[in-house]
């Protein structure tokens, strides 16, 4: 369609202006597709090639051991306590639990004066928690081992946003705390002063989730947006290193592999995916056709070869990260699963849910043939599936441990 | 609260419809309630202008509420577009102090117009690109360029309603368009946010110059991380006595606490899998220290430590923490001076003038490597580590009946409370601090003097 403008001097200036956004766009489009070849350039493998001479996993049978009840309306989110057993969780109530999941004990109880807590965090030492919502900020609040002091009056506002608190986490002190928010933006917070250390911009939309990297430099995290990207971040010049936008939908949930090298990502497009940070790719999809609903969360076993993910139909898959295929698929929950989170030593990992309870959750396992490695004393085990019989063994293979036979046969 | 937002974003908008009127009717009482003045912005003077802190006094007072839920209540007034700031009209925030805003006309109100028109956005780009001789922002250009593409079959139309509205513009009187300007600006800002789309080009040539490596060899390290953990990870092999989770005994956990004199087998290999786990694992950090002391080399460690203290500290400790770091360990003649590189001291040291949270990066990182490709080697050869090879356990695993895992779930332990070991963790360190501080020797002879 030929334009005819009215004004002469105004054809020019479009003219001009036309080619300056002209030139910007080819540039743009010819640096997008130089990336594309750079990176086809050095992908010579397929993940599940690789893992072609792995073992197998075979079927996992999941159980729950707990299910801790109090909340009186969704739980939104869950963090465990490094000491491998307590728990704290938030719901859309405004309340803020501290649990000892391993007694089911509730030992602390806060209520904010928001609803929809929708982040919780707790600090490093086991001394305090974090937590916000809708009320745009992030506080923290010192617990005390006197159960009848009231937590409120100790409350230190740290963060503050100019849309939702949607995910925070404390880096590896308690005087730091990183934040995500549906402002689009995600900021560093010094917990003493309140002082912002750093802010990240760079998501076209509200910001759903972040993890903090495991690696030695300990510097990157990774979030995860409504504008379907996966951001990586530079904590100290603010800058985002590393994008990737292959998901369909908002990504809910990120979390690294435990090497640091790689990282997972779950979406409302109903799959996981796995991002390698080294060949600066996506290496993985994990979906299957019976499963329609999003992903709210997702983490790793301790060893990265499992990748659970909790779905808004309420159950929760357990994927083969090297193979890609499902190994276990959790019924219990009644409502959708809003949370997941592995335990620190990996023992167990624990469920949050709008049907106003969490569960922990571990397997059963049962176990064929053994490798005693008479040097450094491990055992090397092979699970299997339950229906297979065991095997039976003599005793010179055991010498010392004739228990160890029994435990392993046991289902548990 | 008004504010329940849900994240379906079909959602979004009939709850944005609910809320908004509740919203509308508070401005609007606002507007008779607050003190507006004539405030003069550049050269022009604006009436109906009110300070930041006399709105948020209002709210407080109106919602009895405290002055911070009052002034994040106001940040959304302006988020939405209710009241726009005068100056500094980027920032969507409502300041409480006197920062200069203006109520949005009505005619601007997120109700009345539900979905703010590419192709209001046009002609708004348009005229001004007339005005301004095509000065438009970087964002505005890109979003210029989209809409010409997208909209060029109604560009004529465009370009006809721009220029009608620029010479409507000229006719009215100075304030009057000022203060149209400043509502519309403030409008498109709110419905058109910036988005540093034009730094697109340099994130893509940074990404394309970026050092990548082949898929074979970073999935290949995947798989050999998954395998060297295979035996440690709960849910792939047992762990040893049981798992606390599964048998309500908590032995595990006890013999794998922070302090324990003799680790299970388990964990010392782990140690052995890379020197992050080695230092992640505090118990693994002491074995290593010990080892370091023989070698008279524990400097390296100390100030790794105290550069993660000082990088992850409170902000307002850091100029003394870098203060006792330079003295310790950089300054000439310092009692556990490091060895490094001359151009790293230099920046090092310079850097400390003004020391900010990542002034002992370089020298950190520098430190660090140097412990990761050598001393961990060496550690792991040394007759230290072997010892505690050989003295470490492997747990007998439980073999609980039925009965006796009834009676576990009955009388599961409480543990130590994180706080009560957080304070032993504290009063340790101290006492380490104390017993390895450099000795005052000058402090030691007028001791001693004093005795004689």
């Amino acid at each position: 369609v030929q334009r005819s403008p009215l004004i002469p001097e105004m054809a020019t200036q479009e003219v001009q202006l036309n080619e300056t956004l002209a030139h910007l766009k080819t540039e743009s489009e010819t640096l997008k597709s130089k990336l594309e070849e750079e990176r086809a350039k050095l992908h010579d493998v397929e993940l599940h090639q690789v893992a072609e001479k792995v073992e197998g996993l075979g079927q996992f049978v999941m159980k729950t051991r707990r299910t801790l009840k109090g909340h009186g309306n969704k739980v939104l989110c869950m963090d465990w306590c490094k000491d491998k057993r307590r728990i704290v969780s938030s719901s859309q109530d405004g309340k803020v639990i501290v649990w000892d999941a391993f007694t089911t004990n509730k030992e602390h109880a806060v209520t904010m004066p928001c609803t929809w807590v929708m982040a919780c965090a707790y600090a490093p030492s086991g001394c305090a928690v974090a937590c916000g919502g809708l009320d745009n900020k992030c506080s923290v609040y010192p617990l005390s081992l006197d159960k009848n002091e009231n937590l409120a009056a100790k409350k230190k506002s740290v963060a503050m946003h100019t849309n939702y608190l949607s995910a925070c986490s404390f880096t590896n002190s308690d005087m730091q705390i990183l934040t995500s928010s549906g402002d689009g933006t995600c900021a560093l917070w010094d917990v003493e002063s309140g002082q912002l250390l750093q802010s990240f911009h760079g998501h076209a939309a509200d910001v759903l989730c972040l993890d903090l990297a495991p690696s030695e430099t300990g510097n990157t995290f990774v979030s995860g947006g409504c504008d379907k990207k996966a951001n990586v971040w530079d904590m100290r010049s603010g800058q985002c290193i590393q994008s990737f936008e292959t998901h369909e939908s908002d990504i809910n949930s990120v979390r690294y592999y435990p090497s640091g090298d790689a990282f997972a990502s779950g979406s409302d497009d109903a799959t996981c995916r796995l991002y390698d940070l080294r060949a600066d790719r996506e290496v993985a999809i994990y979906s299957k056709e019976s499963i329609i609903f999003g992903v709210s969360s997702v983490d790793f076993s301790l060893s990265g070869r499992l990748l659970f993910g909790g779905y808004n139909d309420y159950t929760i898959n357990v994927w083969d990260v090297l193979k890609g295929t499902r190994v276990s698929i959790l019924f219990g929950h009644e409502n959708r699963v809003s949370t997941l989170r592995v335990s620190p030593d990996g023992t167990a990992f624990s469920t949050g849910s709008w049907d106003h309870t969490l569960r922990v959750c571990d397997d059963c396992y049962f176990f064929i043939g053994i490798k005693y490695n008479q040097n450094l004393c491990t055992f090397n085990f092979t699970p299997c599936a339950p229906d297979k019989p065991p095997l039976s063994l003599t005793a010179t293979h055991l010498p010392k441990y004739s228990n160890l036979k029994k435990h392993i046969y046991r289902s548990t | 609260m008004l504010l329940a937002i849900i994240r379906d974003t079909r959602s979004k908008l009939a709850m944005l419809l609910s809320f908004c009127f509740q919203l509308e009717a508070i401005v609007v009482e606002m507007q008779s309630g607050v003190k507006g003045s004539e405030q003069k912005l550049n050269v022009t003077t604006i009436p109906h202008v009110v300070a930041g802190n006399d709105i948020i006094a209002w709210i407080a007072n109106k919602m009895k509420t405290t002055v911070e839920e009052a002034q994040t209540f106001g940040t959304m007034l302006v988020a939405y577009c209710y009241i726009y700031p005068l100056q500094n009209h980027k920032k969507l925030v409502m300041c409480n102090d006197a920062s200069l805003y203006r109520f949005q006309t009505p005619y601007f109100w997120p109700t009345q117009k539900w979905v703010a028109e590419d192709s209001d956005y046009a002609i708004y780009l348009a005229k001004r690109n007339i005005r301004k001789k095509g000065m438009l922002e970087p964002y505005e250009q890109v979003h210029y360029n989209h809409l010409h593409e997208w909209l060029n079959h109604k560009w004529d139309f465009i370009v006809m309603q721009a220029t009608e509205q620029y010479k409507a513009g000229k006719e009215r009187k100075k304030p009057d368009r000022v203060v149209l300007d400043c509502q519309e600006r403030a409008y498109w800002i709110v419905n058109r946010p910036p988005v540093s789309v034009c730094y697109t080009n340099i994130f893509y040539q940074q990404a394309i110059m970026r050092s990548k490596v082949k898929s074979s060899v970073s999935l290949g390290a995947l798989v050999k991380y998954v395998t060297t953990y295979k035996n440690h990870d709960p849910f792939l092999a047992p762990c040893l006595p049981s798992n606390p989770w599964q048998t309500d005994n908590d032995t595990y956990w006890n013999l794998n606490m922070r302090r324990v004199e003799v680790p299970t087998k388990s964990r010392v290999e782990r140690w052995s899998f890379s020197f992050f786990e080695l230092l992640s694992d505090l118990r693994g950090r002491d074995d290593f220290k010990i080892f370091l002391k023989r070698e008279f080399s524990g400097e390296n460690l100390a100030f790794w430590e105290a550069a993660e203290e000082l990088k992850l500290g409170t902000a307002s400790s850091m100029s003394t923490k870098a203060e006792s770091i330079f003295k310790t360990f950089l300054a000439p003649g310092a009692p556990r001076w490091i060895n490094i590189d001359g151009r790293t001291m230099g920046l090092t040291v310079k850097g400390l003038d003004h020391p900010h949270r990542y002034v002992l990066e370089a020298a950190q990182t520098h430190v660090f490597l140097l412990m990761k490709k050598d001393t961990f080697f060496r550690y792991l050869k040394s007759p230290v580590y072997k010892e505690i090879q050989k003295k470490a356990i492997t747990p007998e695993p439980h073999n609980f009946s039925p009965a006796q895992l009834e009676q576990n779930a009955q009388n599961r332990s409480a543990g130590i409370h994180p706080i009560i070991l957080w304070q032993q963790e504290e009063e340790e360190n101290a006492k380490a601090a104390a017993a390895s501080a450099p000795v005052d020797v000058k402090a030691m002879m007028s001791k001693i003097d004093r005795k004689k």
